[in-house]
Formats: structure tokens, C-alpha cells, sequence
């Protein structure tokens, strides 16, 4: 995850509904200790409004699976409340209203993908049109092909339109692009940007932070089983920007080049706050990019590769995280 | 809070429940049957032991006052069903389970029963197909006469028979991990079947083997079907039906331990 992601998609508005809209999903004060003994969530908060795509980021064991589960009644909370569509997420009725993709499900190999959909779509009564979940899926050419045969990305594909199968209000990926390629993330995304066009909500869970930035109308960090902020992407990345650096001077820039200057002589050059090295690359954070830059253009006739970047969502949230642990 | 967004739709009106019963029992069994490790070795190993050590080795003898090949077709027909039921339940069970499809069918509003049922008939399915297989294996080349009555009577016990070890299979599958679960399955099947008279009837084997043979629900179904098939000395039939009900009571009860024990754990 080198690569600069100056994603610079305009945001789609995120639908500002009256503040006493009913929220379509909701965790109240929600702990969650398993059997032996490890917390998973620790009295977690939060609200899903109808139409946002809501992405919950944080490292690994921070409890995103398990507030998916709960909200899916697959798991129950120790203590506090569910509620989906102002029910309890184990109604039938709220299950024909939600759609799921799980983080390890693996459908049956010996099915093929159009009798996985043509299950899944029975079980709703007013399912989407078939060939519309296959375009949407991205499955046109492989409805006869054996589950068992499929590459992962376009078994992620398969899930995913089993998630969309009951044209639901409400739906859950967790991690839903793992493995897929850049042409077919991008796919997924239009999709659920169109999903959100229509008034669904979508909860995403993910570890691609630049997916949270392009999708999300919302992020909200958890770390450790609590929110650690939340709020547009716009706000999270500045939150951590206050977290890198105790700075919100919006001038902070991350330089990536390959120079022959040492770590110490960069240090020492004005608005330099940090600087690692990966492989050849050196990685410098600067308040004052500028100044940075004219000085170790001056001193390196070398420097090469060259990157000036905004800090991504990734520091923010690797700031963010890193704080409570 | 409010209940305004609750504009739910009816979840389970009663014909769209038997639609999607039927759905999950169809494809069940077209998934059954193309996986061959599945449906190659459990048709496969009863038609084969039949008709090695039930018409090849045993021509014009008899066993109690059945000709050997009609006593073995009871038994092979048992073989059959413990085998479709253990396999298809306990390791297929087991496989949804450790690749989390289980958990994204619960979280659909598939009703919960419509899996297990479609697992059930598509073992039962199994168990059926295997054993009109055998009965015309037997026919054709062992002499044995089946009557329509027997015949269907014997339909019915391996129908009914499947549930005992449909019920072996749920505990197996919550009990076993999934890469040990045909290796478990494998320990019950092949000992079971052997203890219970199914592979060599009851009356050729060690009689401190044949006394005990009554703990194996394997040789009470096996008397049944001999029941059913004409036998007198087969002993009471209220008596291996109880032996039967009482092996599938243990097995739901410790299924169900470990079921709750699951969801707590979940």
C-alpha cells in the first residue's frame, strides 16, 4: 500500500435526512465478551442513517467482524442493544430486508454460480432481477461455471451478489474487495455507490483505507472494540493529522523520493517532522514541504523518483489506532 | 424506538416456505451427486461389498431361514444408510460449517430447518437409490424373491432409518473439525457396521461380539429390514425399534449440548 492515493472523486453529498430520522441499524452501548474471555466490543455505539455507505475501519481483532455479526443476530451481545429496522435482528422480517457478504464464507464448490443465485433469490419476495445481479456482480460469462472453478476475486463477486440477492435495504460487507483486482474493485464500488443512489445503506468494513475514502459517506474508526473517532472522511483525515503530528497545518505532505541524503540531515532541514526509509525509498514528513524540497534539491543532484503527497487516509488512521494501543 | 421503518413484508407465507424447501432439497442433492468423493464412494462401497461377499462367495447357502444373499441385501441396504446419512450430514455439515456458508444461510431468511432437511432427504435419497441397486443386483444374480410388500417395507425402514444417523452425523459435525470429520466418520461407519452384523451376519460371528451387538442401532435396523424380508429369528420388532429410538435420543441430546455450547461460544 505505497502507492500515493490522492483520491480526488468528489464525494457523493451524503444525504443530510432530518436529525430524528429513525436510523435503520443500531448499536446501544454494546459489549461483547466471548466465552473465554476476550472483548470484543466495549459499550460501542453507533447508528446506520437510511442512504450512507458507513465504512468501519480499524486493524485487525478491533471487533469489525464482530459488530457485523451482532447486527446480523448471528452473535448476541453480554450486554446492550441491537436493533435492525427498529426490530431484533434475528426477525424473519429484518432478514428479508438484509443482505450479507461474511469475510469467510465460501459457497458450496459443486454449484454452479446461476444455481447459487437462483437459491438465494428464492428465499426473498421480491428478489432483483437476475440479470441485473449478474451485471452488477461483474458474472456475465460465468453463471455456468462451477463455484469450485471460480478464481478468488470472482468467488468475491459470486458473494456478493448472493449479498444483493433480495434487493435489500440494509447491507453488510465485511471486507468485500479482498482479492479482487483494480478493475473489479472499481466495479464493486460503482455498484454500491449506485446502491446508496437508490436509499439502501451499506455498512462496509474494510482494510483498504483508499476504498473507506472513495466509498465512505462516513468512517467510523474502531480500535480495540471502541470508536476511536468518527466522522466524513475529510474529518478523520484531519483528526489524524492532529494525531501524527499535534498539527492540523493542512500544508503537512508526505515526500517519497530516492536520495543520498542520510535520515539525521533530513531531520534536521525546516518543517521535517519525520523520515523512514522502505527498501530505497526514503519517506519524509514535512510542515513546511517547500522549504523541504528546495533544500534537498540543492543538496542531492541524484534525488530521484520523486512523490509529493497529502497525507492519505492510511496515516490518519495508522496515527489514530496507533495512539490507544 | 420507533417502529416506522418497519414496513416488513410478510416473511413466511406458507407456499413460498414449501418453495424454498424444495429448492434447498433439489440442490442439495445435485450437489451430492457431483461430488464424487461423496456420492462414488457411498454408492459405490455397498454395491461392491454386495456383490463380492453377498453373491460371488455366498451362492445357494443360507443364513437362518433366509437364502445368505437376501439376508446380505438387509444388510448392505443398512451399510447404505448409515453411510449416505454419516457421510452427507456429518462431513458435508461440517465442511458448511468450517467455511462459514452456514453462517451466511442463517443470516438469510432461509428458514433453518430447510437445511437440514435438505440434507436429510438428499441422505435419504441416497439411501433409497442404493438400495434398489442392491435389489436388483440380488435379483438378477443372488435369486433372491422380493415381493412388492417387503420391498416397499424396506424402502420405508432405510427412509426411517436414516434419522438415527442423520442425528450421529449432526453431533459428529459439531464435535469433529473439519479436516478430522471423515476420518471420525470412517470410525463409527466401519466398526459399526461391522459389530452390527452388516458386512458378515450376526450368526458367523464370535458370540461375545454377537451378544453385544444389540448397543449397535446398525444391527437393529438390520433386523428390521430381515423383519420385513420374512425373517422369524429376528427378534422382536418392538424391541429394535426401541433400540433405535433410544441411540437417536442420545444422539439429539448430546447434538443439542453442543449446539448450545456452540452458541455461547458464537
Amino acid at each position: 500500500m505505497m502507492e500515493v492515493m490522492e483520491v480526488s472523486a468528489t464525494h457523493p453529498a451524503a444525504p443530510k435526512g432530518p436529525a430524528t430520522a429513525a436510523p435503520v441499524a443500531s448499536l446501544t452501548n454494546v459489549t461483547k465478551r466471548y466465552s473465554n474471555g476476550v472483548v470484543a466490543l466495549d459499550n460501542l455505539s453507533l447508528q446506520l442513517q437510511p442512504g450512507q455507505i458507513v465504512a468501519l475501519l480499524g486493524p485487525n481483532g478491533a471487533g469489525k467482524s464482530t459488530a457485523v455479526k451482532l447486527m446480523m443476530g448471528l452473535s448476541s451481545a453480554t450486554s446492550g442493544s441491537v436493533a435492525i429496522f427498529g426490530a431484533d435482528p434475528r426477525h424473519p422480517a429484518a432478514r428479508l430486508r438484509t443482505g450479507v457478504m461474511l469475510q469467510v464464507g465460501r459457497a458450496p464448490e459443486m454449484l454452479k454460480v446461476r444455481e447459487h443465485i437462483t437459491i438465494f433469490r428464492g428465499y426473498y419476495p421480491n428478489p432483483t432481477p437476475y440479470a441485473d445481479l449478474i451485471k452488477s456482480a461483474g458474472l456475465e460469462g460465468l453463471e455456468e461455471r462451477m463455484f469450485g472453478q471460480l478464481s478468488g476475486g470472482q468467488k468475491q463477486r459470486v458473494l456478493f451478489a448472493l449479498a444483493l440477492a433480495g434487493d435489500p435495504d440494509l447491507i453488510f460487507l465485511d471486507e468485500p474487495t479482498v482479492g479482487l483486482d483494480i478493475e473489479a474493485r472499481r466495479g464493486m464500488w460503482a455498484t454500491i455507490r449506485s446502491l446508496a443512489a437508490r436509499g439502501k445503506t451499506v455498512l462496509l468494513t474494510t482494510h483498504y483505507l483508499e476504498e473507506a475514502d472513495a466509498l465512505a459517506h462516513r468512517i467510523i474508526v474502531i480500535n480495540q472494540g471502541k470508536v476511536v473517532c468518527e466522522g466524513t472522511p475529510a474529518e478523520v483525515k484531519s483528526m489524524g493529522a492532529a494525531a501524527t503530528g499535534g498539527s492540523t497545518n493542512s500544508a503537512l505532505k508526505i515526500i517519497r523520493c530516492v536520495t543520498t541524503l542520510t535520515s539525521e540531515h533530513l531531520l534536521a532541514m525546516p518543517g521535517v517532522s519525520s523520515v523512514e526509509t522502505e527498501a530505497s525509498l526514503t519517506i519524509i514528513t514535512s510542515t513546511q514541504p517547500e522549504a523541504t524540497l528546495r533544500e534537498m534539491l540543492a543538496l542531492d543532484q541524484n534525488l530521484s523518483a520523486l512523490e509529493v503527497a497529502s497525507p492519505a487516509l492510511e496515516d490518519a488512521f495508522l496515527a489514530l489506532t496507533a495512539n490507544r494501543s | 424506538m420507533s417502529t416506522q421503518a418497519l414496513s416488513l413484508p410478510n416473511p413466511t407465507s406458507p407456499s413460498r416456505s414449501l418453495g424454498i424447501f424444495l429448492t434447498e432439497v433439489r440442490y442439495e442433492f445435485v450437489r451430492a451427486m457431483r461430488t464424487k468423493a461423496y456420492s462414488l464412494s457411498v454408492i459405490g462401497f455397498p454395491v461392491i461389498f454386495y456383490l463380492f461377499f453377498g453373491l460371488l462367495m455366498n451362492r445357494g447357502t443360507h443364513t437362518g431361514d433366509l437364502t445368505t444373499a437376501t439376508n446380505m441385501l438387509a444388510g448392505y441396504a443398512v451399510f447404505a444408510t448409515i453411510g449416505s446419512s454419516l457421510f452427507g450430514i456429518g462431513v458435508g455439515l461440517s465442511g458448511d460449517l468450517s467455511a462459514g456458508w452456514l453462517e451466511l444461510k442463517r443470516a438469510s431468511p432461509m428458514p433453518p430447518l430447510a437445511y437440514l432437511f435438505a440434507k436429510c432427504v438428499t441422505a435419504m435419497a441416497f439411501a433409497v437409490i442404493i438400495a434398489n441397486l442392491l435389489c436388483i443386483m440380488g435379483i438378477a444374480f443372488g435369486g433372491v424373491h422380493m415381493a412388492l410388500l417387503p420391498y416397499l417395507k424396506m424402502l420405508a425402514l432405510v427412509v426411517v432409518g436414516s434419522i438415527p444417523f442423520a442425528c450421529m452425523g449432526l453431533l459428529l459435525a459439531l464435535v469433529a473439525p473439519f479436516n478430522a470429520a471423515p476420518g471420525f466418520a470412517n470410525m463409527l461407519y466401519l466398526p459399526m457396521s461391522f459389530l452390527g452384523g452388516l458386512w458378515i451376519p450376526i450368526e458367523y460371528m464370535p458370540k461375545f461380539l454377537a451378544d453385544i451387538a444389540f448397543l449397535w442401532p446398525t444391527y437393529h435396523l438390520k433386523q428390521l429390514v430381515l423383519r420385513a424380508f420374512g425373517s422369524q429369528s429376528a427378534g422382536s420388532i418392538s424391541s429394535h425399534w426401541l433400540g433405535l429410538a433410544i441411540f437417536t435420543a442420545i444422539m439429539i441430546l448430546c447434538a443439542g449440548y453442543f449446539f448450545n455450547r456452540r452458541e455461547q461460544n458464537s
